[in-house]
């Protein structure tokens, strides 16, 4: 690694050049030297995502308990938007020195981050307790089998919604088919209510109902292939397009949609909590960030409904094949044993129970910690994951980042009416060579 | 628009290294006593080993400079031209050697072609309007007026905020049903409403009025600073010759400020070139399919954002050359006339 050590000597150059180097790389290096059990003060740098409370906090509670459970350890903790996450690892995994525990969806980013030697190999050090865990949510950190990374939360993609503005609109039942949800759109559209809330700044949030079209119209075999060859042109795709298309052309989305962010002033989790549209394609973490999002910290309480995707008419998917992902850690390289020590207590069944009561989106993946979310919304999220019959996880995060973008901006412009359903797949299987 | 930012990139450098010598020469301060400061020492000294002593003085003052321009400026610009020949993406070994191939792809890019012509789009608009009416500013606040500190600190305080403020400020400020909105719908002119942010066509606009906004008060100082310059016997005796107004302005005060709008254009095309943190904030890292990106947001979204670091480095090192041929462009045709010290004359 030639030139890896090339920008690691003009980073320290500029380190020094501010005269505030030295520091963190001599923790690092006291890290790795102290074995497990020692009582030879050890740092653990912990990059997580849980930026808005109640999970801010949780997670802050959480490191000061092992703290003062293990007074050699302490957790350095940096938080992050998911978006700004993104931009902030991508200087420290370049330069080779990953923080000891960091946020990862697994898929194509963590395989990428593997053949780089960026994370450890952790199954003997899991291996005692990691079938306490979902075993799909494991899978999502497994590159061949090999453990690196942790989940504490697995949930999926599905629609929330505003029963009062549905009932205001006289929709009844929320729809099952795609056709129903068209014409829901238009009910709504009709009653002077906006239908659906999409953050397509942040472009993730219009990949989903593509992808899970997708998912509905051919069912998971397209979706594995064409992340083998490329084959993103095939019939699941195409047919994926010209359905969203349909939909694109009702303007079924608040003003400003194309600019509008998930998670921030005027974005997607905003129009929803505020009541300004009746429904949105999210996953399990929407209501944390729509209560977040909302004057009084409750976003629309009571009001808030889920469904699942409906089924496509004629379609090869099954209504219980989801789509989905969680959230966890990587394990860095040079992380200490104590950092995986501590990754099996915030997955321990006490603090998965925890997370449960606090009904914020986060669904546990430890056994037995089911019973801990009250919500009845978020129950039923939880019973559409036990019933999983197949999880596909994100696009922008199955495969590898420069594939997950030209999905995201191909779709953009899909939604942007720039580009029909088959230039869409014709573009993506371009860029991945199928 | 707006000044070279220290962006630290590619094209950031070459304008760091550029701008200093215009700031000093352009500048109507002293424009020959430059000259003459530079030029007296060496003309008086006789002796070669004195020669070579001050030469040696000179060297050992410029060296922590030197290295520290080799080692963050020059080194890292090699190093993109580098990386700019290799499929790669920031974490695997440098082995997927392509020649030339992200080069082409980015000129065959629509969406890299676009953001060329978005910073064209905003380098026409900057002089055709921004520094006309920046200029304007500064003529009317050079008069005796009243309050008119207060007035130049108002018109000056945009350039103040950080760009990154600044954009947020305005991001909210133009979202649908925000202030903008607001106040246009109170006063009954609700139809004018557009979709700032979000319409592709609109966009580039947007951008162009918020840039204009946050700069503009810069021109204004630099002009300010120019028209003070000014011997005001000059415009007296143009006065008496029976110069009207406008003919005093166009024929004695506008090439006596040549030097300074010279200038000014350079910092503002420089600044459009670079244009990034205002931009990728204000329409979240380029706008709907891209249609606000600038060079250098382009080359952050496609290097740091997907990680396609050979293709981002590719990118960069177009806007550096693109930036470079202008910067040396400008100097050596533009500028001359500046450096030579031919002020009294180019305008008679």
């Amino acid at each position: 690694m030639h030139f890896r050590k090339g920008w690691a000597a003009a980073m320290s150059l500029m380190l020094l050049a501010v005269a505030c180097g030295g520091d963190d790389d001599s923790d690092t290096s006291a890290d790795t030297e102290s074995g497990s059990g020692s009582d030879e003060p050890v740092t653990i740098e912990w990059w997580h995502i849980q930026n808005n409370d109640p999970g801010l906090s949780m997670w802050e509670d959480v490191a000061h308990e092992f703290e003062a459970d293990h007074p050699n350890v302490s957790i350095d903790i940096t938080v992050y938007e998911n978006e700004a996450f993104k931009t902030a690892i991508a200087p420290r995994l370049q330069a080779g020195d990953p923080p000891d525990l960091f946020q990862s969806w697994g898929g194509g980013g963590l395989v990428e981050q593997v053949d780089a030697d960026l994370v450890q190999d952790i199954s003997d050090d899991v291996a005692p307790w990691i079938d306490n865990l979902n075993p799909a949510a494991v899978e999502l950190y497994q590159v061949d089998g090999v453990q690196y990374g942790i989940p504490f939360d697995l949930g999926m993609v599905g629609f929330w919604y505003n029963r009062d503005l549905f009932e205001q609109a006289g929709i009844d039942e929320p729809p099952t088919t795609w056709d129903e949800l068209l014409d829901d759109v238009q009910t709504l559209k009709d009653a002077g209510i906006t239908p659906i809330a999409l953050g397509e700044g942040d472009q993730w949030p219009g990949m989903f109902w593509w992808a899970y079209l997708a998912l509905r119209s051919g069912g998971p075999e397209p979706l594995q292939d064409a992340g083998e060859d490329g084959s993103f042109d095939s019939d699941a795709f195409v047919q994926a397009g010209e359905r969203l298309q349909e939909l694109v052309e009702l303007e079924p989305f608040q003003d400003g949609w194309q600019a509008a962010v998930w998670d921030g002033a005027g974005g997607q989790a905003a129009s929803m909590g505020t009541g300004g549209a009746a429904m949105m394609l999210m996953g399990q973490w929407a209501p944390g960030t729509m209560n977040a999002n909302s004057p009084d910290g409750n976003g629309i309480g009571e009001a808030l409904g889920w469904f699942p995707f409906p089924e496509v008419e004629g379609g090869d998917g099954e209504a219980t094949d989801v789509f989905g992902g969680g959230n966890g850690f990587a394990v860095g390289k040079d992380a200490p044993p104590e950092a995986i020590e501590f990754l099996e207590y915030a997955t321990s069944l006490d603090v998965a129970n925890r997370w449960g009561e606090l009904n914020s989106g986060i669904l546990p993946v430890t056994a037995g910690s089911d019973e801990s979310i009250t919500d009845p919304t978020l129950q039923g999220v939880l019973e559409a994951r036990a019933d999983a019959s197949y999880v596909q996880l994100y696009l922008d995060q199955a495969y590898d980042p420069e594939l997950g973008a030209v999905i995201n901006e191909a779709v953009e412009q899909l939604y942007a009416g720039q580009a029909s359903g088959e230039e869409v797949a014709q573009t993506i299987a371009d860029a991945a060579g199928g | 628009m707006p000044p070279a930012a220290d962006v630290g990139r590619g094209a950031a450098a070459v304008s760091l290294d550029e701008r200093e010598p215009p700031l000093r020469n352009g500048l109507p301060a002293s424009p020959k006593g430059v000259d003459a400061h530079a030029s007296a020492p060496f003309a008086g000294s006789g002796r070669v080993g004195a020669v070579w002593r001050r030469r040696l003085t000179i060297l050992a003052f410029l060296s922590p400079a030197l290295v520290l321009y080799l080692a963050l400026v020059l080194a890292p610009i090699a190093q993109g031209a580098f990386y700019s020949g290799f499929d790669w993406n920031g974490l695997e070994p440098l082995e997927k050697f392509v020649g030339l191939q992200n080069y082409r792809d980015a000129l065959a890019d629509p969406v890299f072609l676009a953001s060329l012509r978005h910073v064209f789009l905003i380098v026409v608009l900057s002089l055709a309007l921004q520094l006309p009416f920046a200029l304007g500013l500064a003529v009317l606040l050079n008069q005796r007026l009243h309050g008119r500190a207060v007035l130049r600190l108002l018109f000056f305080l945009p350039f103040v905020l950080s760009d990154v403020i600044a954009a947020i400020v305005w991001r909210l400020l133009l979202m649908p049903a925000g202030l903008l909105d607001g106040s246009l719908e109170a006063v009954g002119l609700g139809g004018l409403i557009q979709q700032w942010l979000s319409d592709p066509d609109i966009i580039m606009y947007t951008v162009f009025f918020v840039v204009t906004w946050k700069y503009f008060g810069f021109h204004m100082i630099l002009y300010l600073a120019g028209l003070q310059q000014i011997p005001p016997e000059l415009e007296e005796a143009a006065a008496i010759d029976g110069a009207s107004r406008a003919q005093s302005f166009r024929y004695v005060t506008l090439p006596l400020l040549a030097p300074t709008i010279r200038m000014s254009a350079f910092l503002s095309i420089i600044g459009s070139l670079q244009l990034f943190d205002l931009v990728w904030v204000m329409t979240n890292k380029g706008g709907p399919v891209g249609s606000a990106h600038t060079t250098v947001t382009y080359m952050l979204d496609h290097g740091f954002e997907r990680g396609q670091f050979g293709y981002g480095s590719a990118v960069a090192v177009i806007a550096f050359v693109i930036s470079f041929v202008f910067a040396i462009g400008y100097q050596r045709f533009v500028l001359r006339r500046d450096v030579a010290g031919a002020l009294t004359t180019a305008g008679a």
